[in-house]
């Protein structure tokens, strides 16, 4: 086991990129710490699974360098990388039995015949397939089929990263969950540096401990779940993260103040001068409906999702998404939104600027 | 609601019962008419039973042929299936070669029969076919019209050439199915070149190669105009396979009650092959997914 190092790394597919966008990954400096466990997270198309594939061995970098530890292994091909990867439909191996397939790294590696056996055991035991063992893979449903996956991805103990592709897809709802925790729980026991790319927040925000956001091939934030909720690096993150996602609002910023449509709304920090787009980011969260303080606002309906209401509003003719906790009362008078200031996040030109003291 | 019974539709199967009664069922009878019975002309007809069918399956002619028949069949399937699975798996995968191939090799499926005999039939001449003669100029003693080995050769050779495309493109097809994160995940189990093609290539090119097996068996044993065009069934009787011995027997010699008797066993041969392998098949089908 050891860090995993990405130095100027960048690919692009096509044989002679030079303008950005023919870069499916911009350069990117990033150190994935031994033991960590990471999210990768990112709408579909943003390069996710081309970077996993170059971590893996399975692509090779047009640009940078991939180490492991001190070693570079850039020009390594996956066999020679002791990595695992779980994909995101079910590989099995169709005429094996279950216990051959969970097997069958450990044996290409030559491991004693003993060893194979407690490792399958442990592994077996873990995604519940005790019973099941001597089945042949063929007849097997899929998510079952995706446990062998998972399995035959944890199965070797001395491996450098255990990389995932969003590989509860084809799972059923309760039992994503439930892999989710063994996975989890996995990382505890083992401490394997474990890479699991998705573009489902809920997946990322409880696996991980860090969480790595890509859009349009580029790193825009890493950092902790936390971190990601309250202050996005960049707008996609706020808009991505949380549902409903950030609300957006175009904005002047002066000094501590930000002017929407001639109303005042105050910030926490003090920013001078900013160029190009200046948005400010409010989440649902921290937004409250009031009666007469604030900036007006017109409800266009409320959608009730049980625990808690989504109102759906709009201030001068932008879009505004409030959410109202259990209990809270929502009644005509209500005509007016507040937004507390320390949660305010300013943006220019989708950037996330940090405000000096007032 | 009650549901309204009418069975007058079933009188729109009628044209097409008329014409299968017309083109197959009634032919067929015939040729079932002239097993069970003895002529000698007139159209007068008596009953002979089995006697035909007893006579044939006593054959020496008819066993000879037989043997002749399956050893052909299982040569060019032992030749053609390998062979057809090796040119899948080196096939170009993506791109202007890949398409050439792919036209390449569907050119001799295109072929009609007697043409592609003739051209072997020319082919392979000592005295003006380009191969006859070139093997001549290197010394080789080849003559198909008068060496049975020669003409054995020649017969399978020129099957293999003709049929191996129908198995390399049913392979071919099969493999691309298969999804690229197989070959990736078994990079990452470090899986040895012969490991990926038994466990992944080969399972799912079970389905197609099971199909192409079943085409090529049920074509080769009825393999009539090529070797006929070709060697005529000669020297003597060593490539007469069952339908040239079959054709020579009903319109050479205008034996139609033993002719009778022997087509309609080697339709039942065919017949029960092929359910033995549409049982298999479906049979691995219903193992996908259960």
């Amino acid at each position: 086991m050891a860090k995993i190092t990405l130095s100027s790394l960048a690919h692009s597919y096509m044989p002679n990129a030079s303008h950005a966008s023919d870069f499916a990954l911009k350069e990117m400096d990033h150190v994935w710490q031994d033991g960590g466990a990471y999210a990768l997270l990112g709408a579909s198309g943003c390069g996710k699974t081309t970077l996993l594939n170059i971590i893996s061995g399975l692509l090779k970098p047009s640009h940078g360098r991939v180490l492991f530890g001190d070693t570079d292994v850039t020009d390594r091909p996956a066999d020679k990388r002791n990595i695992a990867q779980v994909f995101q439909f079910p590989v099995v191996y169709d005429t094996m039995t279950v216990r051959e397939n969970l097997a069958f790294p450990l044996k290409n590696r030559g491991v004693a015949a003993a060893e194979i056996q407690s490792r399958v055991g442990l592994i077996a035991q873990m995604i519940g397939l005790e019973t099941a063992l001597d089945r042949k893979a063929r007849g097997l449903s899929a998510d079952i089929k995706q446990k062998i996956s998972l399995g035959r991805g944890m199965v070797r103990e001395d491996v450098n990263a255990i990389l995932f592709d969003e590989p509860l897809t084809v799972i059923d709802p309760h039992m994503k969950w439930e892999l989710r925790t063994q996975l989890k729980a996995l990382h505890r026991e083992f401490g394997h540096t474990m890479i699991y790319v998705t573009h489902d927040q809920t997946e990322a925000l409880t696996f991980a401990d860090t969480v790595v956001m890509l859009h349009e091939g580029r790193v825009v934030q890493v950092g902790t779940p936390e971190q990601l909720f309250e202050t996005p690096a960049h707008t996609h993150v706020g808009y991505f993260i949380g549902s409903p996602g950030m609300n957006l609002i175009d904005a002047k910023i002066a000094g501590n103040q930000a002017i929407v449509g001639g109303h005042v709304i105050p910030l926490a920090g003090h920013y001078g001068e900013l160029s190009g787009r200046t948005q400010i980011g409010i989440r649902p969260e921290y937004t409250q409906l009031t009666s007469g303080h604030g900036v007006p606002v017109r409800i266009r309906r409320v959608e009730d999702v049980g625990r808690r209401r989504i109102v759906r509003a709009e201030i001068t003719n932008v879009a505004l998404n409030v959410i109202l906790p259990e209990g809270c009362p929502l009644d005509s008078t209500m005509t007016h939104v507040h937004f507390a200031p320390e949660k305010i996040n300013v943006y220019a030109d989708d950037w996330r600027v940090q405000g000096g003291a007032v | 609601m009650e549901k309204v019974q009418n069975n007058k539709a079933w009188f729109l199967v009628l044209p097409v019962l008329i014409l299968v009664a017309f083109s197959a069922v009634i032919p067929l009878m015939t040729v079932v008419n002239y097993a069970f019975n003895d002529t000698f002309g007139n159209n007068q007809f008596f009953w002979n039973g089995l006697g035909w069918f007893e006579e044939m399956v006593q054959s020496s002619r008819l066993h000879a042929a037989l043997g002749r028949q399956v050893m052909f069949t299982g040569i060019i399937l032992a030749i053609e299936v390998p062979l057809g699975i090796f040119v899948a798996l080196n096939m170009p995968k993506k791109g202007f070669w890949a398409s050439l191939c792919l036209v390449l090799m569907a050119l001799p499926l295109l072929i009609p029969f007697n043409v592609v005999g003739t051209i072997w039939q020319i082919f392979c001449r000592v005295d003006i076919g380009l191969l006859g003669r070139s093997l001549a100029a290197l010394g080789v003693d080849y003559n198909y019209t008068n060496d049975p080995f020669d003409a054995w050769v020649t017969v399978i050779v020129m099957d293999v050439w003709h049929w191996t495309s129908l198995v390399a493109l049913l392979c071919y097809a099969g493999l691309r199915s298969i999804p690229e994160p197989y070959y990736q995940a078994a990079r990452i189990d470090q899986a040895s070149r012969w490991s990926i093609f038994r466990y992944i290539e080969l399972p799912k090119m079970s389905g197609v190669l099971l199909i192409a097996v079943l085409l090529r068996f049920m074509d080769s044993f009825m393999i009539y105009t090529e070797p006929f065009v070709v060697t005529g069934g000669g020297p003597g009787n060593s490539t007469t396979f069952l339908s040239i011995d079959l054709v020579k027997m009903a319109i050479g010699q205008f034996d139609l009650g033993p002719a009778a008797a022997f087509s309609l066993m080697y339709f039942l041969v065919i017949l029960l092959v092929s359910w033995v392998f549409y049982t298999v098949m479906t049979h691995i089908d219903t193992q996908e997914y259960r």
